[in-house]
């Protein structure tokens, strides 16, 4: 093996409260493809941060054929001939092609007016067109091509840079059986011609295909490294997981009741072609896992009326429901408590009371005009219920931390008697104390009689919190699993669509 | 409902009237305060339904079309076509919740930009008046008299005066015109509506973040479409109030820049054009303060041409310096909270999460 051309050694990047590098080596040569695995979290993104010159990490060294640095500069990065085909694609959908790959460097036809030799640049870019095997030319739009062509035209980019290392952040996940295969062949092209890949992947059949080496991350740092011929499915995953669960699983009080939720034939626009069915009964805490990008969250938002829910029937405590606005599910007492806290459940610059109010706010007024003493009322009730941290219920919810922040959010939907709730990432970004405060929060109402769908990618969460766990898979369940059944082993096989369970 | 920012523009209109009150003492004649509050009952009016809309992030352009095309319709429907005023009063209000209906739907159904839907409105409503009079001034002639009419839209009343008797005081007084009255009132209706109703709850709502309104179960489409209705229902009155003040009307210039005002004096009044913020208070005081302005250029002498020229800088300097004063004051909060979070979690460490202290 030639000498690497990009060597991480002893990264570490920390944010407040989070430890998302620790200590990470990483080395790609010439003409190396190298995967990249792990759970959502692990750190896969702030490591691509950091070779992207975008995070500085804390401290570590990065080397550059040789040349070591103690972080990158977006222009080292370029400079150094690293590129990026992102997740979500930068590309002006409004230009060409040739347009799009030479943006920011279009060669001038000379003159003051500095026009751009639009000729040039199509005839620069034909040869990278062949040489990726494109079906469409330098002059066609953008906003024609679909997903998988605008993706080679990032890789164009990458190669019209000279890029040595082309870095894709999880390439395939909304590509066809038939785009993948020739992004497939795309990276044996590239490594034929000695430039290196960095692949990103949550699926693992397609990294076991093309990777030469398979890092492995888990909490931020490697936990290991398998040459080609050990890449298979299961060490992969073996090294993926294997953590200690910290949080402690609370036994409902009674046994599950009559089914609450039941979701039939439901599909929604992510996954058009593939449908979901599945039951939460009263009673029941029931996890919904998946990889990012299998469905959850859409299938969240259409149950609640947010998105269009393209077919199927939703059921609440055996009647049908007919979702068209928040409002429907609503009234028959279903309720989401989004993923995005900041964007969808609170208005940041509102006192406490009022965002607690806000759903049910004709019940704080009469004749149409609110009563701020009943709001505070109620809201000071709920402060008390839920331990929301904060001194005064007119202080802006914005100002709150990220834990009080989501108590708030429960707090909205708890005032109004819920039967069924959604929550998406109950805990994402939460400090500890304020984690286990909600979990203790779920079980209590759950013991109340709530059917409660709680959709998380924190494996800790899921087998610690949950009583049954519905594992998403590009749009449909994968399975689901029985307590007893619970591992990380077995929620991961789901996830990334084996159906075959360890004992 | 009174608020800090309201607070420092009711001072800013007492130093500008002090200033022009000592430099020329003409200002304070009851005849020059009765006509000023006059403008400002008609321009409050405006500006207050303006308010509903921006409020919620929107913006209405065609506000002094409206009043173009709908005051010549009114004159219209009780001159030509000998209607009564009372039911030509409620067409003509009815027509403006219709535009309202029509320029909400174009919003929030379809999802147009309401710049582009108010700036198309605009332009329709300001042809249609032209086409209607075929350009031609429209008026009362000169037998034609509504004293009701006249009295209740046009009139002044001295209604300081018993006051004044009982305090020994018989000389003139300040008569109040009776657009000054109906501001008052739709003051106060439209505060309570918006301050006080879960409807202008909902409109904050939508204005700050029409996302997490619409998961907290807000029909946000209707609520959208009512603060149109609401904006164009007002309009529609001050229309009425316009055709009686001026009691002739070439549509090609009645009205004209009427919006810019109204705007403007929501903007001086704390309003915020991304929507979510602002009291009616303020409006009305940001019309307080345009109008006085406007009496400034004419009382020392500024050639009248400039009067935009001054009252731009105004509103320029004043929302600068209030964008200024709330960033400093923004600051300020969020250092504190930081202080507070990095407190409370050395709170937590040291009771080692034991008790929840609130």
């Amino acid at each position: 093996m030639t000498a690497p051309f990009l060597e991480l050694v002893g990264i570490r990047k920390s944010y407040p409260g989070v430890l998302a590098l620790d200590g990470v080596s990483l080395s790609v040569a010439e003409g190396e493809v190298v995967g990249i695995v792990g759970e959502n979290g692990a750190g896969k993104s702030t490591l691509m941060k950091v070779l992207g010159g975008v995070v500085a990490p804390d401290a570590g060294v990065i080397r550059t054929d040789g040349v070591e640095r103690r972080a990158l500069s977006v222009s080292d990065a370029m400079a150094a001939g690293i590129a990026f085909v992102h997740q979500e694609l930068n590309l002006f959908e409004n230009l060409d092609v040739a347009a799009n790959v030479f943006i920011g460097r279009e060669v001038l036809a000379g003159g003051f007016l500095k026009l751009v030799d639009t000729r040039t640049l199509h005839r620069r870019v034909l040869p990278l067109l062949e040489r990726l095997g494109c079906d469409f030319g330098p002059d066609t739009m953008v906003d024609s091509l679909s997903l998988a062509q605008r993706q080679l035209v990032e890789i164009l980019k990458a190669l019209s840079l000279d890029a040595r290392l082309v870095i894709m952040d999880e390439p395939t996940s909304s590509l066809t059986i038939a785009e993948t295969e020739r992004l497939l062949r795309v990276i044996a092209g590239l490594k034929a011609d000695g430039v290196g890949v960095i692949f990103i992947s949550h699926r693992l059949a397609e990294v076991e295909r093309c990777a030469d080496r398979v890092v492995v991350l888990r909490d931020g740092s490697v936990a290991g490294e398998l040459d080609r011929e050990h890449i298979d499915h299961a060490a992969m995953i073996r090294l993926m997981i294997g953590r200690e669960l910290k949080a402690r699983y609370v036994p409902p009080a009674q046994a599950p009741g009559a089914p609450a939720l039941e979701v039939i034939g439901a599909r929604t626009r992510l996954h058009p072609g593939r449908s979901v069915d599945l039951t939460v009964r009263r009673g029941e805490i029931l996890g919904l896992a998946g990889l990012v990008g299998s469905g959850r969250t859409e299938l969240a938002c259409a149950l609640f009326g947010i998105d269009r829910l393209l077919e199927g029937t939703v059921r609440v405590d055996g009647a049908p429901l007919d979702i068209h606005h928040p409002r429907a599910a609503i009234e028959r007492g279903l309720y989401l408590v989004p993923e995005d806290r900041k964007r969808c459940g609170l208005l940041l610059d509102v006192s406490v009371a009022e965002n607690i109010a806000l759903p049910d706010l004709r019940a704080y007024a009469s004749r149409g005009l609110v009563s701020t003493a009943a709001e505070r009322t109620g809201a000071e009730r709920q402060k008390r219920s839920l331990g929301i941290r904060v001194p005064d219920v007119a202080t802006a919810a914005g100002t709150l931390s990220g834990g009080n922040q989501q108590k708030v959010v429960l707090a909205k939907w708890l005032a109004m008697r819920p039967r069924v709730i959604i929550l998406d990432e109950p805990t994402r970004g939460i400090d500890v104390g304020s984690k286990s405060d909600i979990y203790t929060l779920l079980r209590a109402l759950a013991d109340s009689g709530v059917a409660i769908l709680m959709i998380s990618s924190d494996m800790e969460e899921v087998i610690g919190v949950a009583d049954r766990i519905a594992v998403m898979h590009e749009g449909r369940i994968g399975g689901e699993l029985e307590r007893a059944q619970f591992s990380e082993q077995n929620v991961l096989r789901l996830a990334v669509g084996s159906t075959a369970l360890a004992a | 409902m009174i608020f800090k920012k309201d607070l420092g523009l009711l001072v800013l209109i007492l130093l500008v009237g002090t200033v022009v009150a000592i430099i020329n003492p003409r200002f304070l004649l009851a005849a020059n305060i009765s006509n000023t509050a006059n403008q400002i009952g008609l321009f409050g009016i405006i500006a207050i339904a303006q308010a509903f809309v921006i409020v919620i992030g929107g913006i209405e352009l065609s506000v002094g079309a409206i009043v173009a095309l709908l005051g010549v319709l009114f004159v219209d429907l009780i001159v030509n076509a000998e209607v009564h005023w009372a039911l030509a009063a409620v067409i003509v209000v009815g027509a403006g919740m219709l535009m309202g209906l029509v320029h909400g739907t174009l919003v929030a159904k379809m999802g147009m930009q309401s710049f582009v839907v108010t700036l198309c409105a605009l332009l329709i409503y300001r042809g249609s008046a032209r086409y209607y009079t075929e350009d031609a001034t429209v008026g009362f002639g000169f037998g034609a008299s509504f004293p009701t009419l006249e009295w209740l839209t046009a009139g002044r009343s001295e209604i300081f005066a018993p006051l004044a008797r009982l305090a020994g005081y018989d000389g003139p007084t300040i008569a109040v015109p009776h657009s000054l009255i109906v501001l008052a009132i739709v003051t106060v209706v439209a505060g309570i509506l918006l301050h006080r109703s879960v409807l202008g709850r909902y409109l904050y709502a939508i204005g700050k973040n029409e996302e997490a309104a619409r998961y907290s179960g807000i029909a946000t489409t209707r609520i959208t479409i009512a603060a149109y209705v609401i904006c164009c229902g007002l309009t529609a009155l001050s229309a009425i109030l316009f055709a009686m003040y001026t009691r002739s009307i070439s549509p090609a210039v009645h009205g004209n820049f009427y919006e810019l005002y109204a705007i403007a004096a929501a903007v001086l009044g704390g309003f915020s054009l991304r929507g979510g913020e602002g009291s009616i208070l303020g409006v009305v005081l940001g019309t307080v303060l345009l109008q006085v302005l406007q009496n400034l250029v004419n009382l020392l002498g500024i050639p009248s041409s400039l009067n935009f020229a001054v009252m731009g800088s105004v509103i320029l300097i004043g929302v600068l310096a209030d964008q200024q004063i709330s960033r400093y004051r923004r600051q300020s909060a969020a250092h504190a909270t930081r202080l507070r979070a990095s407190q409370e979690r050395a709170g937590e460490l040291a009771a080692g999460r034991g008790s929840d202290t609130t």
